[in-house]
């Protein structure tokens, strides 16, 4: 809500025509969510402030949103806009000072083509990252950065640090070049995707990281939050439900990744004309690499799986198999690879991906016309809405599309669609169910729909201590990950249950003492015995 | 005058040339949705009923419609000439496909009428070539139209006699619809006449036989007729039956007592003191003995070396008048195949019993039929008593046993009874597959290590609204299974025999007297269990819930796709997820100064609609959680199927598990409600709660919103307002954004202290605290009906440190007294901090009447509006309440019936289909604030 600029220029109060705004008057600016008020605290000749406050009225803000949106959360009433240094006060300062983040100024040129002495102040800036982030973002621009956490609440000490920094920026620099700065990298830190979002944020990102983005070394992280922030697929009755059970919508968010952000291609052109630096740490760093691993470390933590190349478990883009030159492939195409390898020795033509995500392997299937018939499905329904997406559902010729199915269901649910394929993938499902719930799982796998082989991978948790920045599980929603032994465990007993014979491959290069990253088990219906009349 | 006679669900196919007066006749005789007609789909696919090219198109339709209408059980006629083989096969075909019977009707009219009336008509004017080679086809077709596969060809010849001709309805064969019971439905008999004779006693039916109309008590003992000593027989009220209330289906069984009734009727004593409940493993025992001791209930007592008098039932009746019925399988493997029949035999022929074919009845008549047929499975036990008896008899038995059908429709369509079952599909229709189907059941044609075919679980499937009994598989003990249950406890085999009582669901059993032949299979194997599978069909799309406290409660295909992935990613296992709690609504808004919610509204609501009486209870502003506890695991096995030797579950609004590890939860809770197992009579029990803190569950929601805005407006408000002090210091005005900003401030610290309030640290179980104010649901009852001072009168002598009361007030509605004084107490304990109150009518209120509104606080609808809500109270109450309200109608509809489906011990998949649906309702988008 709040954010002051100081300078101690002499007289310190051009600072007033460099900005356009003068240090005697209080001006108002209305938007559509607020309004923006720009004032003056100090104006003397050795040092001059400007405060640029936006007051912010929930409920517009709400209306603002979308046209017949309906209401849905209460997060969108009671929330930190208000008070934050969020996006939506980028959007302000974007737009309150266009010209002075221009770069021009005919009062006073001269000052505005050269470095000031200036000193930022934000009380409250929402920091997804932590202090830690916010040295990494502003540092390399020639910032001197001050960042001090803001404890959750000081009552309960054990809540620990809020998601906010009272963050002050000191340094020589541009007025212009500062106010980019904060236009582009308040909305990276705040990455927050509930709000504002507007269509041409591309040519937007592009103009205001002229000069300095392209050679930020945090780039990667910069441009990806910037879009990835877009959410276009709404998610409205998730997050009733999640409000409804006192959860966080985070919380229920299926594991599978939204398709490429719109215009990220375009970008990827106009920035190439200013060389961006081809070594991508995020793309696919491996895990004996600490420098592209902290790098990868922040958006595990913190973004959502949004973004391409971002693929559906962020433990694929922690590591895949260990390589010591060149790039590893991620593990999820390992993965994928390794299924469809299996698939084609078992000579399985028919196959149904159970917990299809966002439809790769599917996709990866239609592409072999050796299957001649796919069926993909998943639980969430913004699985599926990404999936069609993906595979381009509505543009798909007759002939490809004959052999697709794609439908909601649920593993634990029976389902006579599920029945009638040679075979069925479980990939990397199953440590998404309850443990309790596995019984109907594998009832209604290997117990109705009976195909016959079922493939099942999923983590080998042995191996995570390979991940060096890894704690915990892979993925948010896993609800446990299994040891070799474990896997290995449930697979035989599952087999002799309903009649099944199993074995097992490795994906990815297997550690002597760990095993592989992710372990697979192939089930095969085991001979069926003669009939015989009662 | 000829009548036609066709079945009442059936196929009839009309047979006749262009012009033979076949839509004429449909139409006079059918009603006009019956009737199917070529020539209506061509105009339906073409614009044109004459256009032949689109006659491929037309037939599709036409079978696409009648398809559609013989799988809902409809009569269909079709109207097409159907002169060609191929043409009335095709039809044949289709009628079988969907197991129904097809006749055909033949209008034979002379050549030149069919011509004329071509003529007569300008939409044909295809010319008598047409009607010529159709006529030609009819005549080839004639002469073995027989053969074709109808059921019946009835062929009418001439005008006069299609003129004259009327159309009679047969019911099917196994529509015994009108016929509503009471009925007592007997298991698997094979040849255990004994304990047959001692299960029908317990039933209360008596033996006796009819001579000349008149009914003599009596049996005939060792082949010679006793007439029954009237005070032995009719003063007696018959054995009571143990009775287990379905599903727990522990059917007690009953000492047999009735075999030595003739006995004591001779020896002049009563035979009623049947002793009640003796273990199976004695049971043998006691009727050895007391049948040979001649001396009623006498216990385990010395075995006698007495040759045991052979008492026989020849007839039975009911002094009430029920029906007994037969799942078949009476003969075969067991000592008296001869007397079962005949007993069995006389009941059935004086309409006192009905019975269905078994499969080892089919099998019997092949083989007395000369058949050749592998002797084995017992049936040489029954060749061999049967070579015994007089041939008169087994020609009787024969003919009795070849007449059997394989099923029956019973108490107007509600009861199917059918030696193995039968699916939905097939009730009341006629065909080979239904009658394998019946006598056989599904098989999914492999063999198990015993050579005996594996079942498919067609009763795991069942959807069906008809109770569906059976025998035919032996297991241990009947179970329930989605509305279905196998009565066969393997008499022969030394288990029990077992009969059903309908429609009081009572089971009643009587163990075998001893091992008459031994399984190939070991009885004492693991009984088949319902393992609770549901089905996506139970669930997906957009359904329609029948609830007997709203009618019916749509739910929208989107909703159900939202609550699926919830459900299926995050819920508990649905044995435990009884039941979900509603949404609740805020009463009209207040236009009071400074408020948005006042009792005061609340009362006036309840008074329009009648209620006089209402029940103020404290909200606790925690999580609100369902509780299901059994008291052992034992327990939670028998009524819920859970066998993992957990003993309740604690869930949230969604269904989800509150802790990780419920078990510590669930063992304190339950050691908690200890009191309530005696008072409720019940071993299990379902309560509604809330669980505290609120800090507890929703720490991470407090963490990401709430805290949240607490620090960022408590670090950004006093910076700016230091800022704008300076300004204003400078003589800039900005005034009225300093005062502005000084009341956000304090609004900010407000509404810190209104959540920090329902935060406190717990460490594990140390700091939680449980609610219950609503005992929702325990043995055979829907308590969630009771009044809700028996509620809190009931849960008020819960005194255990886990468990938190509900402070409450009684409020009469027609004294302002009695409001005054809630109103008071509602504003202390809000202004204390408290979250508010719920007000509910005192008592369960049928019609569109809400269930309870909740009066919010001042204070804690800063949680919810935001901190700044009382600065623009004026555009808030600006807020619509009417969908919120009907949903809250809804949503407490689907709990009830839920509750009320559970408590009728009705299939998992009916339970669970409302509790979805509240689930359901719940995504739906409404104002989150209300």
């Amino acid at each position: 809500m709040l954010l002051t600029i100081t300078t101690t220029l002499t007289p310190a109060t051009d600072l007033g025509f460099l900005l356009h705004k003068h240090p005697d008057r209080v001006q108002e600016f209305s938007h559509a969510f607020g309004t923006a008020t720009v004032f003056y605290p100090e104006a003397s000749e050795q040092r001059c402030t400007a405060a640029l406050m936006l007051e912010i009225d929930p409920v517009r803000l709400v209306r603002t949103r979308s046209h017949g949106s309906p209401d849905f959360s209460l997060s969108q009433y009671v929330n930190d806009r208000p008070y934050a240094a969020s996006s939506l006060l980028a959007v302000a300062l974007g737009d309150v000072f266009r010209t002075a983040r221009a770069g021009r100024c005919n009062a006073r040129p001269e000052l505005a083509a050269r470095p000031l002495p200036l000193e930022i102040a934000l009380p409250a800036l929402p920091c997804r990252g932590g202090p830690e982030l916010a040295h990494r973002l502003f540092e390399p621009l020639g910032w001197e950065v001050e960042a001090a956490a803001v404890p959750l609440d000081d009552a309960f000490a054990s809540w620990g640090d809020s998601r906010y920094v009272t963050l002050t920026l000191r340094g020589s620099l541009r007025l212009a070049d500062a106010l980019n700065h904060l236009y582009v990298l308040l909305p990276v830190l705040d990455d927050s995707k509930h709000y504002w979002i507007a269509p041409d944020e591309v040519d937007k990102l592009v103009r205001a990281g002229e000069g300095w983005l392209a050679g930020h070394p945090e780039r990667a992280l910069i441009t990806r939050r910037y879009l990835g922030r877009r959410s276009s697929l709404a998610r409205t009755a998730l997050a009733r439900l999640a409000e409804l059970g006192d959860e966080v919508e985070e919380a229920l968010e299926p594991a599978v990744a939204e398709e490429a952000v719109a215009g990220e291609t375009a970008l990827d052109e106009v920035l190439a004309s200013e060389t961006w630096a081809s070594a991508d740490a995020d793309a696919a760093p491996s895990a004996g690499d600490p420098a592209s691993a902290t790098s990868a470390a922040v958006p595990v933590s913190s973004a959502p799986a949004s973004s391409v190349p971002v693929a559906a478990e962020p433990e694929d883009r922690l590591a895949a198999a260990e390589a010591p030159t060149g790039k590893p492939a991620p593990l999820n195409t390992l993965r994928r690879e390794a299924v469809l390898s299996t698939l084609a020795d078992l000579g399985a033509t028919s196959v149904i991906d159970l917990g299809c995500g966002g439809g790769e392997l599917v996709g990866a299937l239609l592409s072999r016309p050796r299957f001649t018939r796919v069926a993909g499905t998943d639980v969430s329904p913004l699985a599926l809405t990404i999936a069609a997406r993906k595979l381009k559902l509505d543009r798909m010729p007759d002939a490809k599309s004959a052999r697709l199915t794609l439908f909601q269901s649920a593993l634990t649910y029976t389902d006579k669609r599920f029945a009638g394929y040679d075979a069925a993938v479980l990939m990397e499902v199953v440590e998404h169910v309850d443990p309790p719930r596995l019984t109907a799982l594998e009832r209604v796998v290997f117990g109705h729909a009976k195909p016959q082989h079922v493939i099942v991978t999923t983590p080998n948790i042995e191996y995570n201590v390979r991940y060096e920045f890894l704690t915990g599980l892979r993925h948010n929603d896993h609800r446990f990950e299994w040891t070799r032994q474990e896997f290995a465990a449930w697979a035989e007993q599952t087999a002799t249950q309903y009649g099944y014979s199993v074995r097992y491959a490795p994906v990815g290069e297997p550690d002597p003492d760990l095993g592989p990253p992710t372990q697979m088990a192939i089930f095969t219906l085991g001979p069926a015995k003669e009939g015989s009349d009662d | 005058m000829t009548e036609v006679r066709v079945p009442e669900l059936s196929l009839v196919v009309l047979v006749g040339v262009s012009g033979s007066g076949k839509s004429t006749f449909a139409a006079k005789h059918f009603k006009p949705t019956q009737v199917i007609s070529s020539d209506y789909c061509r105009g339906l696919v073409a614009d044109d009923e004459n256009d032949q090219a689109a006659t491929p198109a037309a037939f599709d339709l036409l079978h696409h419609i009648v398809g559609i209408r013989l799988s809902r059980g409809l009569l269909t006629v079709v109207d097409a000439t159907n002169v060609q083989y191929a043409a009335r096969k095709s039809l044949i075909d289709l009628a079988k496909r969907h197991d129904v019977l097809v006749d055909a009707i033949v209008l034979d009219v002379p050549e030149e009428v069919a011509i004329a009336r071509n003529e007569s008509r300008p939409d044909r004017d295809f010319g008598a070539g047409v009607v010529i080679r159709q006529r030609k086809d009819l005549r080839r077709s004639l002469s073995k139209i027989n053969r074709d596969g109808f059921r019946k060809v009835h062929v009418l010849h001439g005008l006069d006699e299609i003129e004259s001709a009327t159309i009679g309805h047969d019911l099917a064969w196994s529509n015994k619809k009108h016929l509503t019971g009471p009925f007592d439905i007997v298991g698997d008999i094979h040849g255990c006449r004994s304990e047959l004779q001692t299960l029908l006693s317990a039933l209360g039916w008596q033996p006796g036989r009819e001579i000349d109309g008149r009914w003599e008590p009596g049996t005939e003992i060792n082949g010679t007729w006793h007439p029954a000593a009237a005070d032995a027989l009719t003063g007696t009220p018959p054995a009571t039956p143990a009775s287990a209330a379905m599903p727990s289906a522990d059917a007690t069984a009953v000492a047999p007592t009735s075999a030595d009734a003739p006995a004591a009727a001779l020896t002049g004593t009563h035979p009623a003191t049947s002793a009640r409940a003796t273990p199976p493993a004695d049971a043998t025992a006691v009727a050895l003995t007391s049948a040979g001791a001649g001396s009623a209930g006498a216990g385990p007592a010395a075995p006698s070396a007495d040759p045991r008098p052979e008492v026989h039932w020849v007839d039975a009746r009911h002094p009430d008048g029920r029906t007994a019925v037969f799942v078949g399988d009476l003969v075969d493997r067991g000592p008296d195949t001869p007397g079962v029949l005949r007993l069995v035999m006389s009941m059935v022929e004086a309409g006192r019993a009905i019975c269905v074919a078994g499969n080892h009845e089919q099998k019997l008549v092949r083989a007395l039929n000369g058949r050749k047929v592998r002797v084995a499975h017992g049936l040489q036990e029954s060749l061999d008593q049967l070579a015994a008896a007089d041939e008169s008899f087994v020609a009787r038995a024969r003919t009795f046993m070849d007449g059997l059908l394989s099923h029956y429709q019973l108490d107007g369509g509600n009861l199917v009874v059918a030696h193995a079952g039968l699916k939905e599909a097939y009730h009341g229709r006629a065909s080979g597959r239904v009658r394998s189907f019946a006598l056989y059941g599904d098989t999914t044609g492999e063999t198990d290590e015993y050579g005996l075919p594996v079942r498919y679980p067609w009763a795991e499937e069942y959807r069906g609204r008809a109770m569906v009994v059976y025998g035919h598989t032996p297991t241990i003990e009947p179970t329930w299974i989605n509305n279905t249950i196998c009565l066969d406890t393997g008499a022969v085999f030394g288990g029990s025999l077992t009969a059903l009582r309908y429609p009081e669901k009572q089971l009643v059993s009587v163990p075998a007297e001893q091992v008459w032949y031994e399984s190939v299979k070991p009885l004492n194997a693991p009984g088949y269990r319902d393992p609770g599978t549901l089905d996506i069909g139970d669930v997906q799309g957009t359904r329609h819930i029948e609830t007997r406290f709203l009618s019916r409660v749509k739910i929208p295909e989107e909703n159900a796709a939202s609550a699926l992935e919830v459900m299926s990613r995050f819920a508990v296992d649905p044995r435990w997820l009884l039941y979900l709690p509603p949404t609740m609504a805020p009463p009209e808004t207040s236009r009071l100064d400074g408020y948005l919610e006042h009792p005061h509204e609340a009362f006036e609501e309840f008074a329009a609609a009648g209620v006089t009486q209402v029940v103020c209870e404290e909200k606790h502003m925690g999580s609100r959680a369902i509780a299901v506890l059994a008291r052992t695991p034992e327990a939670a096995a028998a009524r819920f199927g859970i066998t993992d030797g957990s003993t309740g579950s604690v869930y949230t609004r969604t269904g989800r598990p509150f802790f990780g590890d419920l078990a510590p939860l669930v063992d304190r809770l339950r050691e908690a409600c200890e009191p309530l197992w005696k008072t409720l009579d019940s071993d299990w029990v379902m309560l509604d709660c809330e669980l505290l803190p609120w800090s507890a569950k929703a720490m991470e929601l407090i963490r990401t919103q709430y805290a949240s805005v607490g620090a960022a407006s408590r670090t950004a408000l006093p910076a700016a307002l230091s800022a704008l002090t300076a300004a204003a210091g400078r003589g800039l005005d900005v005034g009225e954004l300093v005062d502005r900003t000084r009341r956000r401030d304090s609004n900010a610290a407000l509404f810190r202290a209104a959540y920090a309030r329902y935060c406190w640290p717990v460490d594990g179980l140390e700091g939680v605290r449980l609610a219950p104010f609503q005992i929702l649901a325990c043995e055979g009852r829907a308590t969630a009906l009771e009044p809700h001072a028996w509620h809190l009168s009931t849960l008020g002598t819960l005194d255990h440190p886990l468990i938190a009361q509900t402070r409450h007030l009684f409020v009469s509605l027609d004294s302002q007294e009695s409001r005054d004084e809630a109103t008071a107490w509602w504003e202390t304990m809000t202004a204390a901090g408290g979250e508010g109150m719920v007000v509910k009518p005192a008592e369960h209120t049928p019609g569109r009447i809400q269930p309870g509104v909740k009066v919010r606080g001042r204070e804690y609808l800063r949680i919810i509006y935001g901190p700044d809500y009382t600065e623009s109270l004026d555009l808030l109450r600006r807020r619509f309440l009417g969908k919120k309200r009907s949903l809250a109608l809804r949503e407490h509809a689907l709990g009830l019936e839920a509750l009320s489906r559970l408590a009728d011990g009705e299939a998992l998949w009916r339970v669970h289909e409302p509790v979805f649906g509240v689930l359901a309702l719940e995504s739906e988008p409404v104002d989150p604030r209300l």
